[in-house]
């Protein structure tokens, strides 16, 4: 045990003994090398050119319990908090709670699953069937870079978290939401989603993050996605974390040939949130789509990293992400595309839309483009703006109060993200999600759009 | 109804309106034409609250009150509406939300209920049907992707839903073949009452044949240089402008 991963992890051994998979040898060595990775890399700094904008300084100051209070198992969570999960399930989905970071089977609801489809908490899947594992976790290809920083502390640590396998050829006609619920003060999670859809597979996933009873803590969490030969997943992360809450996240998925793979990621919450959203598309006629939507009010920082790897040809990626900075919230998206020598007859789009409604507000936005194939089709572009005088005078002079004019404007900007959700009952949460974040509140408006 | 006195009013530190005086009494329609950049859209958005513009002397009453110590919206809900030159597109925004919530704050202005659904939608159908546009831009986002025309026609639906006490028509009738402009002059003469003052900013005689005005200003180098009843503007059809104007800076020299 060394003294830089002696700080995140704190008593290893400890930590150890509580955590899923015991036993495992490939596993224990996979851990041991993340814990050395980590040892060896420590937390990001500011020099580190993916984390120039985003200072970790304060989760590295910061001193949290890893493991949740005693005598909290999820299984016997209060009434009031169970009524609170009961509001934040999706009318219609297929449910799977995590507590304080630990699956809560008593909360959740999986009944409707069609045949060919295997959703189980990840800790338990080590303990009854870690064959199915083996092969995916730590999976190299899914990482566009070394294991570092949170990815290796979560590898060290992560205690437990979605695993999801398709059949060949299965559709889960209902939307699969993966809710993780912080209810435990400076607690520290790392959790671990392994989604695996098989060829022709379909599968919508919602994995959202709330706190109820908890505000400030840090959720560290990945998830790996393999999207098989024309098979499809739509993966809609929402982070809706406490006013206080460190959130850390990566998402990376690898698509074969002809899949799809349709990212939307919605970051309302959290004082500082890191996403990290990384696509491979390792075989022909694969597509990919990444939206994404963030909102910094007060003093809130919301970082988005996208990388999208062309690695072979006609690869189609589509990219558009928006954003809303108000009070001294700053916001930081990178976006990269890298087409690789192979990769002819890539067609790739970014586009990321700013608007800034305060002058304390801050973004700082880098679509990047790395291109090493000839012919190709790329266009990126980014932009920074406010709010258009003539159309706030235009709704005046129609009677709306300035604050309402205002409220109305960013609402309409930030909700085309929203409306380019499919599913009716997301997006329902979402615009209410959005309505009741948006910068001077909702109170503004009487009657909404 | 409205009374503007010796209004000056200018933009960066350059004087556009140099000293207007114009009473518009209840029941009246009053033309105010004049050459580009006259400032025929200077008065309007003044008139409507537009603060990129500063009064730099004058007064202007509204209904007895002083218009400039009330906010764009209050004006709105106390009768005031604008039709503007550039009709301004508001992406995201539906176009029969602005319409039901434009309808709205004027109602709670005035202490009236919020008007149900299907009354308000009876009501605005009927609108449409006068104004000839077709009802599917009602959902489609404010004036987003609307032709010069369809813009055009949805001021004018605006204006017959919230059916003001002082209509500001800015070059409503520019850029519309004759069928627009007939469903157009139409829509305005159908406004006309006792009750209501509309002031037509124009550049062109051709609204005119359709509605014919009490009176007609012409406006050149910030002053109404000479008004008249409707004989006036078929003069200037005939004339052209430069008459007026050069009438204006012999008035101004000798100033
Ligand atoms: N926002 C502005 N900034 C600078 N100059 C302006 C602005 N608005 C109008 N002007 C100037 O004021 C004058 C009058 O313009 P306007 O009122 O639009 O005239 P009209 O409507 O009669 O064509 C023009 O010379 C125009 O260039
Ligand atoms: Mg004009």
């Amino acid at each position: 045990m060394n003294a830089v991963a002696d700080r995140p992890l704190g008593d290893y051994a400890r930590l150890q003994a509580a955590l899923p998979g015991q036993g495992l040898p490939w596993l224990e060595r996979w851990r041991a090398e993340a814990l050395a990775a980590f040892a060896a890399s420590g937390y990001p700094t500011l020099r580190d050119e993916d984390w120039k904008y985003t200072s970790v300084a304060a989760i590295e100051n910061a001193v949290f319990d890893l493991l949740p209070p005693a005598g909290a198992a999820p299984a016997e969570v209060s009434a009031k908090l169970g009524a609170a999960i009961e509001a934040l399930a999706l009318p219609g989905a297929c449910l799977m709670v995590f507590v304080d970071g630990r699956y809560a089977p008593a909360l959740s609801r999986l009944d409707a699953l069609p045949a060919g489809v295997t959703v189980a908490s990840l800790a338990e899947t080590l303990a009854r069937a870690p064959e199915r594992l083996q092969a995916w976790l730590g999976r190299r290809q899914f990482h566009a870079s070394p294991l570092a920083g949170f990815a290796a502390l979560n590898a060290a640590g992560f205690a437990d978290g979605a695993y999801v396998h398709v059949d060949q050829g299965v559709t889960l006609a209902a939307p699969l939401q993966l809710l993780f619920v912080a209810s435990a003060e400076k607690l520290a999670t790392h959790s671990r989603n392994l989604i695996v859809a098989e060829a022709g597979s379909r599968l919508d996933l919602i994995e959202q993050h709330a706190a109820r009873g908890a505000a400030g803590y840090l959720s560290n969490v990945v998830s790996d996605l393999a999207v098989g030969p024309g098979a499809a997943i739509a993966h809609y992360k929402l982070q809706e974390e406490g006013a206080r809450a460190f959130h850390v996240a990566a998402v990376n998925a690898e698509l074969q040939q002809g899949s799809r793979f349709a990212s939307a990621s919605f970051a309302f919450g959290a004082a500082l949130a890191r996403t990290d959203i990384a696509v491979a598309l390792a075989a022909e006629n694969a597509e990919c789509t990444l939206d994404g939507l963030y909102l910094a009010d007060g003093r809130q920082h919301i970082d988005h990293h996208t990388r999208i790897d062309h690695l072979v040809p006609r690869g189609t990626s589509r990219e558009f992400y928006k954003g809303v900075l108000a009070g001294a919230g700053r916001a930081v998206f990178n976006g990269k595309v890298v087409i690789h020598e192979d990769a002819q007859h890539s067609d790739a789009a970014q586009s990321n839309r700013n608007l800034l409604l305060s002058p304390l507000a801050e973004v700082d936005t880098k679509p990047q483009l790395e291109i090493w194939a000839d012919d190709v089709k790329c266009s990126h572009g980014a932009t920074v703006g406010q709010l258009d005088p003539e159309q706030i005078f235009y709704l005046r002079s129609r009677g709306l109060a300035a604050a309402a004019a205002q409220t109305l404007l960013t609402w309409a900007f930030a909700a085309e993200m929203v409306e380019r959700v499919p599913l009716a009952a997301l997006r329902e949460r979402l615009d209410r999600l959005l309505r009741a974040r948006l910068p001077q509140s909702g109170e503004t408006l009487e009657v909404w759009p | 109804m409205l009374e503007i006195t010796n209004l000056h009013v200018s933009v960066d530190g350059k004087e556009i309106l140099r000293g207007i005086d114009l009473v518009v009494q209840a029941g009246e329609v009053h033309a105010v034409m004049g050459p580009n950049g006259s400032g025929k859209s200077t008065l309007a958005q003044v008139l409507a609250g537009r603060d990129s513009y500063t009064v730099s002397a004058g007064s202007v009453r509204y209904d007895g009150r002083d218009l400039f110590a009330l906010s764009p919206e209050e004006r709105a809900r106390e009768g005031i509406f604008l039709a503007f030159q550039y009709p301004v597109e508001i992406p995201g925004v539906a176009n029969i939300y602005l319409l039901k919530a434009a309808l709205n704050a004027q109602r709670q202005h005035r202490g009236l209920p919020e008007l149900d659904a299907v009354d308000f939608l009876a009501l605005v159908r009927d609108q449409l049907k006068r104004v000839g546009m077709d009802e599917a831009l009602l959902y489609r986002p404010v004036n987003q992707g609307f032709s010069g025309g369809e813009k055009k026609r949805n001021e004018i639906l605006q204006m017959a839903v919230l059916q003001p006490k002082l209509a500001i028509l800015d070059e409503t009738d520019s850029g519309l073949d004759i069928d627009a402009l007939k469903a157009v002059a139409d829509g305005i003469e159908a406004m006309r009452r006792p009750d209501r003052a509309i002031i037509l900013v124009t550049h062109y005689q051709r609204l005119l044949d359709y509605i014919v005005p009490n009176q007609v200003h012409v406006l050149a180098q910030g002053r109404i240089a000479r008004s008249g009843g409707p004989e006036l503007a078929r003069e200037l059809e005939r004339r052209g402008y430069a008459w007026v104007e050069a009438a204006a800076a012999g008035t101004g020299a000798a100033a």
